[in-house]
């Protein structure tokens, strides 16, 4: 027995030493030694493990960068291709936007047939307020048909070609449309000018003039149809020694943004040169 | 070849006259790219068909614009004959030269296009033709003469290069 305890108090006394701390840890009784010790451990094991990614990170990387470069590629390529599909959606909705404001117009005016054509280009010279749109003569248009857009009168078509018309606009300096102003019940000439604006001329000195008046065509002279909005009066220039009054005009196109605009393809223009008194005849 | 090549070459100049230019005015003026590339063709020591090119850019132009016939062909050949006379003259400075025959030509083939119109009946006013149609058209004819010329030279090297003595 004696032999016994000589043989085994260590491993006993090693036993109990060791319960003892375990009940002293799970008591808690231990948590600030711990610390103690373990703080430099996990600080070591941090470095360790943070040198060790770093190391087989960069062992690993080429791998990684070509495929994020072609994944990058891809995604910058498939960015592009979608960032033109939205140009292109925006530019069919502006489209589909002017096309459906003109058929309302249309609709509004039945009685006339209408079609629609694209503005492809300006007149080189800065002297001549022309437009060319994407229709011709072989979609039935002719010389002098009017052009209009849904806010109001554009102009008329100077020259056709097989699948192009050059229009001039009524801003233009040779332009010259009979208008009237159903307010003042009065008659009178719109004209255009070199800057672009356009102005009533030969207003009698009688009539009245109201800033803000609705101006409309006449229809007379047969060049343009009658009842089409043109503009409206701005200011007004009267000079008692005058003949005429005349009065500035804001349009009610915006020439500057055209894009779209309607051909009156039933309008037959009336040519009036044979009534015109030759100066040959007595 | 250089004949050829004036077709694709004004074509696409007048394109782009009429749909990008003529949307970028100053006051009422704009520039005239097909002026523009007629003098920088002009100018050119080696170039040999500047003439044709000046025909066909009139008549194309001529069958563009509204302006009375033969507006822009007279226009054209007129600044085209002063380009020629000009690069005899300074022939060391073509880049001056670029400039002086952009002003001049700038003038005379608005000049001519706003007489043929007056002479045609339509009623402009001179001094607002000058103030906002004339001035401004030459100002931006000079800003492009530089990045016009520098094209027409590197065009003119690939059409006619230098021949060198071995």
């Amino acid at each position: 027995m004696k032999n016994v305890i000589q043989r085994y108090w260590r491993t006993g006394a090693a036993i109990l030493i060791v319960g003892g701390l375990l009940l002293l840890a799970l008591g808690g009784y231990l948590a600030p030694v711990i610390r103690v010790v373990m703080n430099p451990v996990v600080s070591a094991q941090s470095w360790l493990a943070t040198r060790y990614l770093a190391i087989y990170e960069l062992f690993r990387s080429p791998g990684d960068v070509t495929a994020l470069r072609l994944e990058n590629e891809r995604l910058s390529t498939e960015n592009a291709l979608l960032r033109s599909q939205v140009i292109q959606m925006q530019e069919q909705q502006n489209d589909f936007e002017s096309l459906y404001a003109l058929l309302k117009v249309a609709r509004t005016r039945p009685d006339s047939d209408y079609l629609a054509a694209m503005v492809i280009g300006r007149d080189p010279s800065p002297f001549l307020r022309y437009i060319y749109i994407n229709q011709g003569s072989d979609a039935g248009l002719r010389r002098g048909m009017p052009v209009v857009t849904n806010q109001g009168l554009a102009g008329r078509i100077v020259a056709v070609s097989a699948d192009a018309a050059q229009v001039q606009l009524i801003t233009d300096a040779a332009s010259a449309v009979n208008v009237r102003l159903p307010n003042s019940k009065a008659d009178a000439m719109l004209t255009g000018s070199v800057t672009g604006d356009i102005n009533l001329e030969m207003i009698p000195q009688e009539v009245k003039l109201q800033v803000g008046e609705l101006i409309l065509t006449s229809g007379l002279g047969g060049t343009y149809p009658s009842n089409i909005l043109v503009g409206q009066v701005v200011s007004v220039r009267r000079l008692e020694t005058a003949l005429f009054q005349s009065a500035a005009v804001q349009p009610v196109v915006d020439f500057s943004s055209l894009r779209w605009v309607l051909v009156v393809t039933d309008f037959q223009p009336i040519d009036l040169t044979p009534l015109n008194p030759s100066p040959e005849l007595p | 070849m250089p004949t050829l090549l004036a077709f694709p070459v004004l074509i696409l100049v007048i394109m782009l006259q009429t749909i990008i230019v003529t949307s970028l005015p100053l006051l009422n003026g704009f520039a005239d790219l097909v002026l523009l590339v007629l003098v920088a063709w002009g100018l050119q020591d080696r170039v040999k068909h500047a003439w044709i090119w000046t025909a066909i850019a009139g008549l194309m132009v001529e069958y563009v614009s509204g302006l009375p016939q033969f507006v822009p062909l007279v226009g054209y050949f007129l600044v085209m004959a002063v380009a020629r006379l000009v690069r005899r003259r300074v022939w060391q400075t073509p880049i001056l030269a670029m400039f002086l025959v952009t002003f001049i030509g700038s003038i005379i083939m608005q000049g001519t296009a706003l007489a043929a119109l007056l002479a045609n009946g339509t009623p402009l006013s001179i001094a607002d033709s000058l103030n906002l149609i004339i001035l401004p058209g030459t100002l931006l004819n000079l800003l492009l003469a530089l990045p016009v010329y520098a094209v027409l030279v590197d065009l003119a090297q690939w059409l006619y290069p230098e021949e060198v003595e071995i």
